[in-house]
């Protein structure tokens, strides 16, 4: 193993059909018309010297070192800035350029401090390689005159130093050592968009300065730490090499937080993990990352990580430490016994979309090969088990249609309900990139979200709906389009059902669904949607991105099919740049849905009914199926409660503080007689569970995660798991527990099941992921390396199906008791409950969850900023501290639910998608008023809570 | 599960299929709680039905008759 170094080009690529032909020292080399001198040279093996000049960013002249010579052009041009043209001779190393080069590196290191041997980017500083490539040898200016390196000179305090900026807690900033090469702001523009950082100054005084002058934490970065990559000397550097040093192999892997899927190499020093960086063929995120992937994998070896096996007969005793034996046997005990007095159906289990591919086929497989049910679900159920049904409805798949790359191709975008600048962080930067370049963007959604407004970016509509009405605003958007023209006849009539369509049409064009019809109901006035639903009707290239603000309603499978009529409608599916685009929320929720973790589904979304598919897996597991339907997660609790369910194996989930109406979900934990929670920390769940299985982290294993562009990314093993077994051989030791006779040598061996088993992962096998990178499924005889770009040529289904939408509205509603609405998301730096990130720095961005609420329903209650407040609804209350903002409009309320403290979903009630139960967590009626700290329900949790992660040390038996 | 809720769910679905068009509400319903409904739901449903217990929407009454049986088990 070594260190994977990626070739830096200097500057990006350009994809232009037309080729031009140059010589650069005399070699011939063919490059895409508008490539630079500087990335051609590099094409053709010749490296240039350059200091601000990279690939990640657009060419900026400014450093004068990788000036070449042009025959018949005058002077000596900057290579990066110079596009080749054809017939062009080049010479990249003359008398004149090298004496130019020493002078200009001569100018740099008179001004930089020459502690290379105690530096932390010494072995990965540009500066040095240049001075080492030009031969400098001698600075001829000394160090004495004006320089940013001293503290103090001439006896005096030297004016032009700063301090270093360690605020951040993951890199710092040391001015000293910055040459104002620009590629951190250019980074920080171009790549992340942010527009964070500038340079201060002019001439000499030019610095780096995050904000206006102010210091990292308290300016608008994001910390996704573009910057720090961009940086060639040690200006901006990772604290983690500074403390421990360069690394000396990498890994290529993919991040564990949301559905992005980001590539990463993991970059290492034995099995110490120095730093997460891009990797630049990452093809989901092009070499960029967010602050979560890059830099919140402190959890991995936290202090709270729990690694040995535990177990109690009851949740008021303590845990006691066992042998990974006797977890195990207890459990078998437990769970043939159950079986044994309450039947077959008394068991189930929930897989982990923060797992593997390979980890979630085997749970699923333990669940109906083993228990013999299929009382199996997942974390989907209250995400996005609606796109499933909605999709499949309506295209014949459950997956999202296109590519990230297809954001680059796109001329007008609808985002609804959803906020990737926080939940999606990287596609966010790809956006806004397309923005930028001049696509359009419509944003549905209650709150202003950042992409509304932010530097360089505006949309050119927001419809701040009011929440739950989203069923109303999409039928009335396709109204707009159908009785004005502007749908796609030829594209309907060609790939849809006609009939169906003219049914749908019917249906839209009812004057009731116009604008004006249901402004005052949806809080947006007519002209707005009127604009919006022109602009993408008629913008070129529409495609629509869409979070869990659309899928976590009553009508969240409704609304996902209101979105494929809109799409289906304007053409605009089958082709780069277009499509129905979910974002998943987590890093494997889409794979888990693949695996078959939903009770009524194999692998690859094949009913339980169906005879010939339980053949398949019959003949290979050995064993007979059960053909009916299992138990939903929300179905399993009802079951608990009413005594016919009685044991449950959770991997990797936290229902307890990620699913609706606490409550419900403790009482119905607490009838339970065997709870067995497999996770890398006690987690709320685990408060009432009889076994903890210690999970492993992301670094530990290997397997693949599906990302939300169904691609299929391996996840690489970088060090051994702290608590001895990858998830996938608990589950397997499990299984033997059980008495199945499995025999799994190695993750690949899974896959290898699944291809044989799932048709859409026929062709998939690590060793082509090995060649390929990685690849997106359906992957098969027909599409041997995956298909980018969904539907291209007519609909999985067949004809595309419109659907009737009629909008229903919820049964939470607003009234003189709880008069305003609450809808919840997340926030940049934590992810999801916050299990991982709690436990990193990134909770120096949020240390608590806040109550979003407009100045002006704040003002009514006499609150004010930072005050606490009583968050209660029909279902229960809580306590936090409120920020007033007028981001939400007046009646909505907004929070994140990151933190247990918080208990967000003690509000949330159990309403639920009408198709898949799906929960309602978008629309809660509440009231808000003032309070004087946590209720007595939050106290009482904290006591069972405490008193339930209690830990007996194991006692070994003497000898 | 609640009867209440039983009954909320139910009617969710019918409410959904009322409103497309060529009456394909009562097939819609049953292949819905046929494809998604675990036996023990479907029993309560059926039970409940057979009792008259319950405010059903008239297409749940009118699509029970196709519902997926529930297997007699040991």
């Amino acid at each position: 193993m070594s260190l994977i170094k990626e070739v830096d080009y200097g500057t990006p690529a350009k994809n232009s059909e037309k080729t031009v032909t140059l010589t650069i020292d005399g070699k011939d080399v063919t490059v895409p018309e508008g490539t630079s001198v500087m990335r051609a040279s590099m094409e053709a093996g010749i490296q240039v010297p350059k200091l601000c000049a990279t690939d990640m960013v657009d060419a900026f002249g400014s450093c004068r070192l990788c000036l070449v010579e042009v025959e018949g052009r005058n002077g000596t041009p900057a290579s990066c800035t110079t596009p080749a043209s054809d017939g062009m001779v080049v010479r990249t190393q003359t008398d004149r350029l090298k004496k130019i080069r020493k002078g200009v590196m001569e100018l740099y290191i008179s001004d930089h401090p020459l502690d290379c041997l105690t530096c932390a980017a010494n072995g990965d500083c540009e500066l040095q390689d240049m001075a080492g490539a030009v031969g400098l040898r001698d600075v001829r200016y000394g160090y004495e005159g004006g320089n940013h390196v001293q503290v103090r000179q001439n006896g005096e305090e030297n004016p032009r130093y700063m301090a270093k900026d360690e605020t951040n807690p993951y890199f710092t900033y040391d001015p000293s050592k910055c040459i104002v090469c620009s590629r951190c702001v250019r980074a920080c523009e171009e790549v992340q968009g942010t527009f964070a950082l500038t340079i201060e100054g002019r001439g000499f005084e030019s610095r780096v300065s995050p904000g206006m002058h102010e210091n990292f934490m308290d300016s608008e970065c994001v910390s996704c730490g573009a910057c720090v990559q961009a940086c060639p000397t040690a200006t901006l550097q990772e604290k983690s090499v500074i403390e421990i040093g360069q690394p000396e192999h990498s890994v290529v892997t993919t991040c564990a937080y949301c559905g992005v899927g980001c590539s990463f190499k993991a970059e290492m020093r034995g099995e110490e993990l120095v730093r997460m960086v891009p990797y630049k063929d990452g093809k989901a995120n092009r070499g960029h990352s967010c602050v979560k992937g890059r830099f919140a994998y402190g959890y991995a070896n936290h202090k709270d990580r729990i690694l040995n096996p535990m177990i109690r007969e009851s949740v008021d005793e303590p845990w006691q430490e066992v042998s990974w034996e006797e977890a195990l046997r207890f459990t078998a005990d437990k769970f043939k016994g159950i079986q044994a007095k309450y039947g077959k159906g008394a068991l189930g289990g929930i897989t982990s979309s923060r797992c593997t591919n390979e980890e979630t086929f085997l749970v699923q497989k333990l669940i109906r090969a083993g228990f013999g049910n299929n009382n199996v679900d997942t974390c989907a159920r209250v995400c996005h088990s609606p796109t499933g049904y909605g999709l499949k409805t309506t295209f014949g798949t459950s997956a999202g249609t296109q590519d990230f790359d297809s954001v680059e191709h796109t001329d007008v975008v609808i985002l609804i309900g959803a906020n990737p600048t926080d939940g999606h962080p990287v596609f966010a930067s790809r956006l806004k990139k397309r923005l930028r370049q001049g696509a359009k963007l419509i944003v549905i959604d209650p709150r202003r979200i950042d992409l509304v407004r932010s530097p360089h970016i505006e949309a050119v509509a927001h419809l701040p709906l009011r929440p739950g009405t989203n069923v109303a605003v999409l039928t009335s958007l396709a109204h707009v389009i159908v009785t004005e023209g502007l749908f796609d006849e030829a594209f309907v009539r060609e790939r849809c059902d006609w009939d169906e369509f003219q049914d749908w049409a019917a249906f839209v064009s009812d004057p009731k669904h116009s604008p004006e019809a249901i402004a005052d109901m949806i809080g947006v006035d007519a002209e707005t949607m009127r604009k919006a639903a022109r602009s993408f009707a008629t913008g070129g290239n529409g495609a629509i991105y869409y979070g869990l603000g659309v899928t976590e309603h009553s009508q969240g499978s409704t609304t996902v099919m209101a979105i494929a009529n809109l799409a289906m409608a304007t053409g605009n599916i089958g082709r780069p740049g277009v499509g129905v685009n979910p974002l998943r929320g987590q890093n494997n929720v889409q794979g888990s849905c693949d695996m078959g973790s939903f009770p009524h589904e194999l692998p690859g979304y094949r009913h339980i009914q169906d005879s010939a598919t339980r053949d398949i897996f019959e003949d290979i597991w050995g064993v007979k199926l059960d053909d009916e339907p299992g138990l939903r997660i929300p179905n399993m609790l009802d079951a608990a409660v009413d005594g016919t369910f009685k044991g449950i194996y959770i991997q990797g989930e936290d229902i307890l503080q990620s699913d609706p109406d606490t409550k419900h979900v403790a009482a119905g934990l607490a009838a339970m007689e065997c709870v067995v929670v497999h996770d890398l920390f006690l987690n709320e769940t685990a408060n009432y569970a009889h076994v903890f299985l210690p999970g492993s982290t992301f670094l530990e294993k290997d397997g693949t995660f599906t990302n939300a562009e169904r691609r299929i990314n391996r996840v690489r093993k970088v060090m051994t798991p702290m608590n001895g077994f990858a998830d996938w051989e608990v589950t397997q030791n499990l299984a033997r527990a059980m008495g199945l006779d499995w025999n799994y040598t190695h993750p690949s061996q899974v896959m290898a099941e699944i291809a044989a088993t799932t048709p859409s992962f026929a062709n998939v096998s690590y060793d082509l992921l090995e060649r390929e990178g990685s690849v997106q499924w359906p992957c098969n005889a027909k599409a041997p390396t995956g298909t980018p770009v969904m539907h291209m040529d007519g609909f999985v289904r067949g004809k595309g199906k419109f659907v009737v939408t009629e909008y229903v509205a919820t049964d939470e509603r607003t009234g003189p008791r709880f008069p305003l609405l609450l809808t919840t998301g997340r926030i940049l730096s934590q992810y999801n409950v916050g299990a991982q990130t709690r436990r990193t720095e990134n909770s120096a961005w949020h240390k608590e969850d806040l109550l979003e609420i407009h100045p002006h329903d704040a003002e009514q209650r006499g609150i004010r900023e930072g005050d606490w407040i009583r968050l209660a609804s029909r279902s229960g209350e809580t306590s936090l501290r409120a920020t007033i903002t007028d981001r939400v409009a007046p009646g909505v309320v907004y929070t994140t639910f990151h933190h247990p403290g918080t208990q967000a979903n003690v509000i949330t009630t159990d309403y639920t998608d009408w198709a898949t139960n799906c929960p309602e967590y978008k629309v809660t009626a509440v009231q808000v008023s003032s309070s004087n700290g946590p209720t007595e329900w939050q106290v009482e949790y904290d006591r069972q809570a405490e008193q339930s992660r209690r830990i007996k040390p194991r006692v070994d038996a003497a000898e | 599960m609640a009867p209440d809720k039983l009954v909320y769910m139910a009617n969710q679905i019918a409410t959904f299929f009322k409103s497309q068009p060529d009456n394909e509400g009562v097939k819609g319903v049953a292949n819905h709680i046929s494809d998604f409904w675990e036996p023990r739901m479907r029993k309560q449903l059926f039970d409940m039905i057979a009792k008259g217990n319950g405010d059903f929407h008239p297409l749940v009454l009118k699509a029970a008759p196709m519902i997926r049986k529930v297997k007699e088990t040991a």
